[in-house]
């Protein structure tokens, strides 16, 4: 009986430890700081500044900012470029047909993007474009192969170009490693850009489920009680229990 | 199963702790409704759509009336002329609360005209007895109205009569005079409807 | 003032079986004193149901069952709605949990033999329940309308598909349209939010009933009725069930609520097992995900419908592979026949049964396994190999079971 429980339980936590991503570029972890609101302010700035032009945010309303410890007027003078009113959502004014003619998909909506993509891959992703003639944007990158989207923050970041060299792996074969070497500087500085991008990524996993931090904060009050019932309803069944033992 | 019953009963720490249970139960009960209640609320959505408008009153002819929708109910923004102004005096005996003293507009539209510019006026075109939209009838005593009608809105669901600053008449079923919602003028021309405050525009 | 309630209780008794149901069911229902862990998940899986029922009305006040509009329908819940995002949680927890508690349940029931007569019909019951919950977790899962609801579903529908003659006929006339579309959405919402909670309600009281006319089963497997008092013709080894084991049920109920509100407000994506990352990507009905997996715990049944890989009499592999995936739930529906130990309980049973469970419980969890990956060879011979054995458990059954070597039950239940 009881070594089936072990088993049990054993098995349950395998499949959890065992689910792995399938990607075959190692992602970078990204530096996640969901308390801090300077550097969500800031993730919101580049967002409504580089990403709002292609991509909508539509399931996401301007005010929901307030979130990050801006008020409605501080939103609607830094944030919304559009005439947007402060209550709506964060639509973007290219239509999607035109999108499509220009980059061949449609810009995909952002609002969800960091829980399905999730933040590593984000992270990863926004640093590691390249200089690519033969694509028809001229970049390409290491995450996304083909990625429809050109590189819109390489003036801060500079141009990189693909290198690629063969590894002796010290079994007697070789294989491939991929790197990106910085070709022509940008405005930002290596770490610099690194904790831009850090910033943005943080906003957009903010933007994915803007109740987190509340979900936590009851979370926490949640499990207070609920181990206090535990007392309490331990102290009751024992009680009763006293009769049939 | 005979000294189990024997055994079953009440003593004072079980009477205790079915009371603290109880008790942190219900306040489980009612920590557990409120998010259910809370979420029936009007939503983000619904509080956005109920943001104030701007209305450019312009091309707003004397006499003329012009609908706007605030929160999914129609205002009214009417550029009064000046005989329509001299007549509401003449029907203060008339109405059932010509100094609007119940509290159905905002101070500073507290006076003879109901408005902050005599001549404009801004109304809620919802009848105060049961929310239908009143007629607009500037035409002077039609054969319908009576020979003593002088302008003002008719309500055809109940025929409540209210005058041209939204008073209501007296006997008829509205009970109070037409609500005037919070409005500004953040210019000569542009009115803003549903807040009285600059920095909400 | 109890005086007033005993007459109010009076008015009532006088025009409605309320004392006499309380009793029936609660304060003079004897069920067995020896309880134990494995017990729980019963009255855990009526709170789920609740939580499921509460949760879900709330939910159809915001949700749109319209192609267009479902996903961001969601997201509007998750943000818009005051709360929203927490009743939306517990629901998309709460399916999970129910699946994990009535797997409990389940398997409590196959190791104590509590399908045995005479509680074969009651296990039958169950076993409607469990397709119920089955059709309700399907229907739900396509409502959201991301990239999993719809490819998951796709599967689900070609699988229609493939039977013979009907098939097709049978599939257009389920989605409403040639294809699944916006129709097909909207009729599961109709399935999912009034034919299937009804029809489980109803299962679910019956399942009741019929537990409180034959009694509840125990870990020793014996029946509790033989031995009553002479007087008071009482099971001398019941309890009454209304206080001893609701106090003890409530107990269960927050040890439960302390692992089901932790993945709420803590991790309600569960690692992608809970809800599956690329279903927070909008339905594109031309763009399949790379890896498309159902949620978890459909896993064991899709690793056995595509481990069928070869033609056998004249069937072709994608039939096979649906028979086996259907047989694979509808064979539990056999067990009180299959098993036949003298005993009923895993205590009192032989080392062949402990093995043979053991080997099944191991099977569901490779094979749920397997179902979440992508299939190469490895896998898919691994997958076959466990798909044996997961049918062996119940077609050798007959045999095993006779021939094991069990102990003899104790005449009353130990403590």
């Amino acid at each position: 009986m009881r070594k089936i429980t072990t088993i049990l339980a054993i098995l349950c936590l395998a499949p959890l430890v065992a689910f792995a991503s399938e990607s075959t570029v190692k992602l970078d972890q990204a530096p996640i700081r969901s308390g801090d609101k300077l550097s969500l302010q800031r993730g919101a700035q580049t967002f409504v500044n580089y990403c709002l032009s292609c991509h909508s945010a539509e399931y996401m309303r301007y005010n929901r900012l307030r979130d990050l410890g801006l008020s409605e007027n501080q939103i609607s003078d830094n944030l919304i470029f559009t005439g947007q009113k402060v209550g709506e959502l964060m639509t973007v004014a290219m239509k999607t047909k035109e999108a499509k003619q220009w980059f061949g998909v449609a810009p995909p909506d952002l609002s969800v993007i960091a829980r399905s993509r999730g933040a590593d891959w984000l992270y990863t992703y926004l640093r590691k474009f390249y200089r690519d003639d033969s694509t028809a944007t001229g970049w390409n990158n290491l995450v996304f192969d083909k990625a429809a989207m050109p590189h819109v923050l390489y003036q801060l970041q500079g141009e990189q170009s693909l290198v690629t060299n063969t590894v002796d792996d010290g079994h007697g074969g070789t294989h491939e490693v991929k790197e990106l070497k910085l070709d022509k500087p940008g405005t930002l500085s290596k770490t610099e850009y690194e904790a831009y991008v850090a910033d943005l990524v943080n906003f957009l996993v903010y933007l994915g489920e803007p109740a987190a931090t509340k979900r936590v904060q009851i979370g926490i009050i949640v499990m207070l009680f609920l181990f206090g019932m535990l007392a309490l309803t331990y102290a009751l069944k024992h009680e009763y229990w006293k009769d049939i033992h | 199963m005979a000294d189990i019953e024997k055994k079953q009963e009440m003593n004072g720490r079980r009477r205790f702790l079915i009371a603290a249970t109880s008790i942190a139960g219900g306040i489980a009960g009612v920590a557990v409704a409120t998010p259910f209640m809370m979420s029936m609320m009007p939503s983000e959505r619904a509080k956005a759509a109920g943001a104030p408008v701007e209305v450019d009153i312009s091309k707003v002819e004397p006499g003329m009336l012009l609908l706007v929708e605030w929160r999914g109910k129609v205002v009214w923004v009417l550029n009064r002329t000046p005989e329509m102004l001299a007549d509401l005096k003449k029907l203060d005996s008339q109405v059932s609360d010509p100094k609007s003293e119940k509290d159905q507009q905002p101070k500073y539209a507290q006076n003879e005209t109901r408005s902050i510019k005599p001549a404009i006026l801004v109304v809620e075109g919802v009848c105060t007895h049961l929310g239908c939209s009143p007629v607009y009838r500037k035409d002077i005593a039609p054969a319908d109205l009576g020979a003593d009608w002088l302008g003002g809105f008719f309500c055809p669901c109940h025929g409540s009569k209210f005058d041209l600053a939204g008073r209501v008449y007296k006997s008829v079923p509205a009970p109070t005079n037409l609500v005037v919602p919070p409005h500004l003028y953040l210019s000569d021309t542009t009115l803003l409807i549903g807040s009285d405050r600059k920095e909400s525009a | 003032m109890s005086k007033r309630l005993a007459s109010l209780v009076d008015w009532i008794d006088a025009r409605f079986p309320l004392t006499s149901n309380w009793k029936a069911h609660l304060t003079e229902y004897y069920a067995p004193k020896n309880f134990n862990f494995w017990y729980y998940f019963g009255s855990l899986a009526m709170l789920v149901l609740v939580n499921q029922l509460l949760t879900g009305i709330f939910l159809t006040m915001n949700y749109k069952p319209d192609a267009s509009m479902a996903f961001a329908s969601v997201e509007y819940i998750m943000r818009d709605v005051d709360f929203g995002w927490l009743i939306r949680y517990m629901h998309s927890t709460g399916a999970s949990m129910f699946f994990v508690v009535v797997y409990l349940h389940m398997f409590r029931g196959m190791m104590y033999g509590s399908y045995r007569k005479p509680r074969e019909l009651l296990w039958l019951i169950g076993m409607g329940i469990f397709f119920m919950l089955m059709m309700l977790a399907f229907t739900g899962y396509i409502l959201p309308w991301g990239q999993m609801s719809y490819w998951g579903a796709q599967v689900i529908v070609s699988m229609i598909g493939a039977i013979p003659v009907i098939g097709e006929t049978l599939s257009n006339w389920l989605l409403g349209d040639f294809m699944l579309s916006d129709a097909a959405l909207n009729r599961f919402f109709a399935y999912h939010v009034v034919t299937l909670p009804v029809l489980l309600v109803t299962l679910v009281v019956v399942h009741i009933l019929a537990l409180h006319e034959v009694g509840s089963s125990n870990p020793d497997g014996i029946e509790i009725k033989k031995y009553k008092d002479p007087v008071t013709h009482i099971p001398v080894d019941g309890i009454p069930f209304h206080p001893y084991y609701t106090v003890k049920d409530i107990f269960g109920v927050i040890v439960f609520l302390i692992v089901f509100c932790a993945i709420i407000f803590f991790a309600p994506e569960m690692g992608g097992y809970f809800l599956e990352y690329n279903n927070f990507v909008p339905a594109n009905t031309l763009q399949t995900p790379d890896h498309i997996a159902p949620v978890w715990y459909f896993t064991p049944y899709y690793s056995m419908l595509r481990a069928v890989t070869i033609n056998f009499l004249w069937i072709d592999a994608k039939l096979w592979g649906i028979v086996l995936m259907g047989g694979s739930v509808a064979i539990f529906a056999l067990l009180p026949w299959l098993d036949r130990s003298p005993v009923k309980s895993i205590r009192y049973k032989g080392p062949i049964f402990k093995f043979a469970l053991t080997l099944f419980v191991i099977s569901v969890f490779v094979l749920g396994y397997l179902g979440t990956k992508s299939p190469t060879p490895l896998f898919t011979t691994l997958a076959q190999i466990f798909t044996v054995i997961y049918f062996a458990f119940f077609i050798l059954m007959p045999w095993y079971s006779k021939i094991d070597k069990t102990k003899p039950e104790p005449t009353r239940v130990k403590e």
